[in-house]
């Protein structure tokens, strides 16, 4: 390489084009690095405040802390609703390194379906920003959660979170009383308040739980914490802590409630029991339940569809919106209204011939027994349940009486004070079926509604009520559930109840509890069979319904529909006579055989409660219904 | 004596013409090769740079000693290079070049992959590196050799050869593919020719070209280097995903304001909001703790260097020297603005780290030794040229 090439070279020239060159670099760079800090002097200064605020929003998280629901106690402290430790299963899809072997690893670890294994996927996205968990399932088990704790260092990214959940130790006795608490869903999560439910997932959705929401509650908390980019809460910058919702004491006896969901025995029917004096309501089953803590934790499609479709619709409150035509219960109420309104007197007696008939029509109206009872007055009226007697009463009263004073009691209307979702039923009057058909009132529907029949319809629960007005002597009480919120008694701050019902003379009541009394302890009363063997003096009423059938499912067979055709029995009662402590309303659906079925199990309820002896033997009582049953005959 | 040296040395250099011709005791510097200053200003650089890592890697003081112990070696590279004479790197410049070359060559047909590239050559168990590294300062050696045994300005055939030189080697860098890297390469080799002063029109010539081939270059783009252009035209677009860093890194810099949080105390780079935060975006971690004064003294620090840098290239005696050592000095500052400007949101972003800063082994040795041979042409320079 030793050529010649080197004298070509002008090293003056070189080096000027160099220093030009170079000259022309320092310029460049001083002008990029100015370029540089121009930036930075924009991004520090002139736009200072919109980072820091930036930064600041990274850093710092508002965390709700939901406050922890309150309990429900019965009116002996027994906890009906309590919030058990769950554990949740999490995951936070950016620290999870492969998302889908990290779910096949889940989904092999827990053993879960292939319906879950899709669901998982579809949670696995439902976040509302980074690094925020996305709960794939609740409600873990032992094994489950040892399995992942196990498996832990396989899955990063998922966790196990633990979670208070409403739990129910008596679901299935307590379902209709109580009602259940459920996810928030996106029509409630529009009307709630998002400060107080911040942090919430569940709310009250019937029963006790819907109704007392605000006072269960309470309100949610804050706390500010410092996070870092994964989402990991490095210190809590400041807090408010949430205000616990109240522990709510009910005016339910959860034995007593028991015994009642024990004495339906899975068929379908109601009890009521009140107490009289205060309204206080001691049990309200509707049967057959369900398992309301299947609603707390989600319940699968599967087994909803299962609890819709079941024929004996166990999610239908039966205590509160099941609607029955009274039948012969509501004869002591209309032969009080009848003294009231002085259409008959305690003593003035009718001869039945065995039947009805209005002035200037053929049609007779028959007493449940051919032949007819005779002589009847007040007293024997009630007790042998006579229906011509009450045909002729609600004849001189008339639609509009029967409307008013029936309503005095409490029919056709939302009798109770905190009840959620109960039903007024039906109280038939001349405006109602104009207003509903068209049609102006007939006579002889004002018959029909003197037994009971027709148009009119009750609740379980309006029979109980108008039974405890009738055992105050007329003394209005709204029936409620709570008895305490917290430490505060309820009492105080019931709203006004309706009009006591006057009379003019208080011997009257004494009058038609005689008759209810023979009912049951008379010689020829309709549950006397019931009464034998009486500890105490009760006065009660019984009925038979022609079948109504709540929400006719079309599927079933022809056994099962002359099943289904049968009367239903009902009920209705208060003991002891002399001071009353509790009203029982008693409805069996299809229960045949007269109203004996529902008189032994009202009886049952007010032995249990009156009587400090061992609890009657259900067993024992059922075998003596079975031998019973249609050994009296009629209403 | 040393600290006498030191003083007068730091006062101009060089210490004293030779007097009386008298074999005069020279300086350690002389006697070293080495440039105070810029010896200086390297050292503070690299202790407030351990300053930074300490609070970017999360307070892990093991890091810094890991970085330490690499600058470490890194000075030592640098002060061995310093006595290697200009006259031997040129000797040596095409078979380090085509060393490097070959090498390129193996990754292609035999490279480790990492991180979706393939960029490492190894003997398993005994050594693993990057030959493109090696290719950071083998290509503007080889093309300042070329260049200084040609007339200056080149002429078209220079130009053609060098086009040669400067275009193997970046193609097989940005297959591997590693964009950061064949541009550092290729920005060492155009200063090279740039310096070498070639002509204004050919300059305009080339860019016309490269305006036209930017779609031919977009088509051949990977998803994800398309990804970051687009990203960095809009970080808004994606702001979990590809635009996170941009936003993450403008925030920690914005918030730091004008004096900053503090040391240690930045919040975007403490709590871990700041992705890779101490290695390419650790300018971030600067800004946000020291603020806009903390970056304006470490731009003034690389501005200061590049300076010196440029002016001992200019000192040098002969062509080879000052294209070698003002093509290292300029592709230094291409480091710091590529750096800067991808951080602070200016520029797409583009994986190299900031000088003597960013934690990692490789690169503060590759640009030490740049230094040395920066140095190495300054030291060993004729005191009276010609």
């Amino acid at each position: 390489m030793r050529d010649r090439r080197d004298t070509l070279k002008n090293p003056q020239q070189e080096l000027r084009i160099f220093r030009m060159r170079s000259l022309l670099a320092v310029v460049l760079v001083v002008t990029l690095t100015g370029l540089l800090m121009g930036r930075l002097v924009y991004l520090q200064v002139v736009q200072h405040e919109v980072y820091s605020t930036r930064s600041e929003k990274n850093r710092v998280r508002v965390e709700p802390l939901p406050p922890t629901r309150g309990l429900i106690h019965d009116r002996n402290g027994v906890l009906l609703a309590e919030n058990r430790p769950t554990y949740n299963l999490t995951l936070i899809r950016e620290r999870v390194v492969d998302l889908d072997a990290t779910l096949a690893l889940l989904v092999e670890l827990l053993e879960i379906s292939d319906e879950e294994r899709e669901a998982f996927h579809v949670r696995s996205r439902q976040r509302q920003r980074p690094f925020q968990p996305a709960l794939l399932m609740s409600d873990l088990d032992e094994t489950q959660i040892a399995r992942l704790a196990v498996n832990r260092h396989r899955l990063p990214g998922v966790e196990v979170e633990a979670q208070l959940l409403r739990y129910y130790p008596d679901a299935e006795i307590m379902a209709h009383a109580l009602g259940y608490v459920g996810r928030i869903n996106a029509e409630e999560l529009q009307r709630l308040d998002t400060g107080r439910y911040a942090g919430t997932h569940f709310i009250g959705k019937t029963g006790v739980e819907r109704f007392y929401e605000d006072v269960l509650h309470g309100q949610a908390g804050l706390r500010k914490v410092e996070t870092n980019a994964r989402g990991r809460v490095l210190r809590e910058l400041g807090r408010t802590d949430p205000v616990p919702g109240q522990d709510l004491t009910l005016t339910l006896d959860k034995e007593l409630q028991t015994l009642a969901y024990e004495l339906l025995d899975g068929r379908r029917g109601s009890i009521v029991a009140i107490a009289p004096k205060t309204g206080e309501i001691l049990a309200m089953v509707s049967a057959p339940g369900f398992d309301s803590n299947q609603f707390v934790t989600g319940i699968d499609v599967a087994s909803y569809r299962a609890l819709q479709n079941d024929i004996d619709l166990p999610l239908f409150n039966r205590a509160i919106r099941g609607q029955y035509p009274p039948g012969s219960t509501i004869k002591p109420f209309l032969a009080m209204a009848g003294l009231v309104e002085g259409v008959i007197t305690p003593d003035r007696a009718i001869n039945d011939p065995g039947y009805y008939q209005l002035p200037n029509d053929s049609r007779r109206y028959r007493n449940w027994l051919r032949w007819g009872h005779g002589r009847v007055d007040m007293e024997r009226s009630i007790a042998v349940s006579n229906n011509t007697y009450y045909y002729s009463l609600a004849h001189e009263l008339g639609i509009d009486r029967v409307h008013s004073s029936m309503s005095a009691f409490g029919f056709g209307q939302r009798v109770a004070h905190d009840v959620f979702g109960e039903s007024a039923a039906l109280m038939p009057s001349r405006e109602w079926k104009r207003g509903r058909f068209g049609q102006p009132w007939y006579p002889g529907e004002t018959l029909s509604v003197g037994i009971g029949q027709g148009y009119w319809q009750v609740t379980p629960l309006q029979l109980a009520t108008a039974t405890a007005v009738l055992a105050n002597r007329g003394e209005w009480v709204k029936p409620r559930l709570a008895s305490r919120i917290g430490d505060e008694p309820v009492e105080g701050t019931l709203p006004d109840t309706q009009r006591d019902i006057v009379v003019e003379h208080d011997g009257w009541w004494d009058r038609v509890f005689s008759g209810m009394e023979k009912v049951l302890s008379g010689h020829e009363g309709t549950a006397r069979r019931t009464g034998a063997g009486l500890e105490y003096r009760m006065a009660g009423k019984s009925g038979t319904a022609q079948v109504f059938s709540l929400g006719q499912d079309q599927r079933y067979n022809a056994d099962e529909l002359a099943e289904r055709l049968r009367d239903h029995a009902l009920f209705m009662a208060f003991a002891p006579l002399e001071d009353p402590q509790i009203a029982v309303s008693v409805i069996v659906e299809n229960a045949g055989g007269g109203s004996t079925h529902a008189a032994h199990l009202a009886r049952a309820m007010t032995d249990r409660w009156l009587l400090d002896d061992e609890a009657p033997d259900v067993e024992e009582l059922r075998e003596a219904m079975d031998n019973d049953t249609g050994s009296v005959a009629g209403n | 004596m040393a600290w006498m040296d030191l003083a007068r040395g730091l006062r101009g250099y060089p210490v004293r013409p030779p007097e009386s011709g008298m074999s005069r005791r020279k300086s350690v510097w002389e006697r070293s090769h080495l440039d105070p200053w810029l010896l200086l200003m390297l050292l503070v650089l690299m202790v407030a740079g351990l300053a930074v890592l300490y609070s970017a890697s999360g307070q892990r003081i093991e890091a810094v000693i890991a970085q330490g112990s690499r600058f470490l070696v890194a000075v030592v590279v640098m002060l061995a290079i310093a006595q290697i004479t200009p006259s031997t790197l040129l000797r040596w410049a095409p078979l380090v070049y085509g060393g490097g070359l070959l090498m390129l060559v193996a990754v292609e047909l035999v490279g480790d992959v990492g991180m979706g590239a393939k960029r490492w050559l190894s003997i398993p168990g005994v050594l693993r590196f990057q030959p493109s590294e090696l290719m950071k300062l083998a290509m503007p050696l080889m093309v300042a050799a070329y260049l200084s045994r040609r007339e200056l300005p080149p002429r078209w055939r220079d130009l053609a050869v060098c086009g040669a030189l400067i275009g193997v080697p970046v193609l097989l860098i940005a297959r591997q593919p590693d964009l950061g890297t064949s541009l550092l390469v290729a920005s060492a080799a155009v200063f090279v020719v740039l310096l070498a002063g070639l002509s204004w029109r050919f300059i305009a010539f080339l860019a016309v070209l490269a305006a036209a081939a930017l779609p031919l270059v977009w088509m051949n783009l990977h998803n994800y280097q398309r990804q970051r252009v687009l990203t960095f035209l809009n970080p808004e677009s994606d702001p979990l995903g590809a635009g996170w860093n941009i936003i993450q890194s403008t925030t920690a810099i914005g918030s730091g304001g004008l004096w900053g949080k503090g040391w240690l105390q930045g919040t975007q780079s403490q709590l871990e909001f700041l992705p890779e935060r101490h290695t390419d975006f650790i300018v971030a971690v600067l800004g946000e703790e020291f603020g806009l004064v903390g970056m304006l003294v470490v731009l003034t620090l690389f501005l200061l260097i590049v300076i010196r840098g440029l002016w001992l290239a200019a000192a040098a005696h002969d062509s080879f020297g000052r294209l070698l050592g003002g093509s290292i000095i300029l592709t230094f500052f291409i480091y710091v603005f590529v750096n800067v400007g991808m951080v602070s949101g200016i520029l797409p972003v583009v994986g190299v780290p900031l000088p003597l800063v960013s934690y990692g082994g490789t690169s503060s040795v590759t640009l030490l030794a740049g230094f040395g041979i920066l140095m190495s042409i300054h030291g060993h320079r004729r005191l009276l040229p010609r």
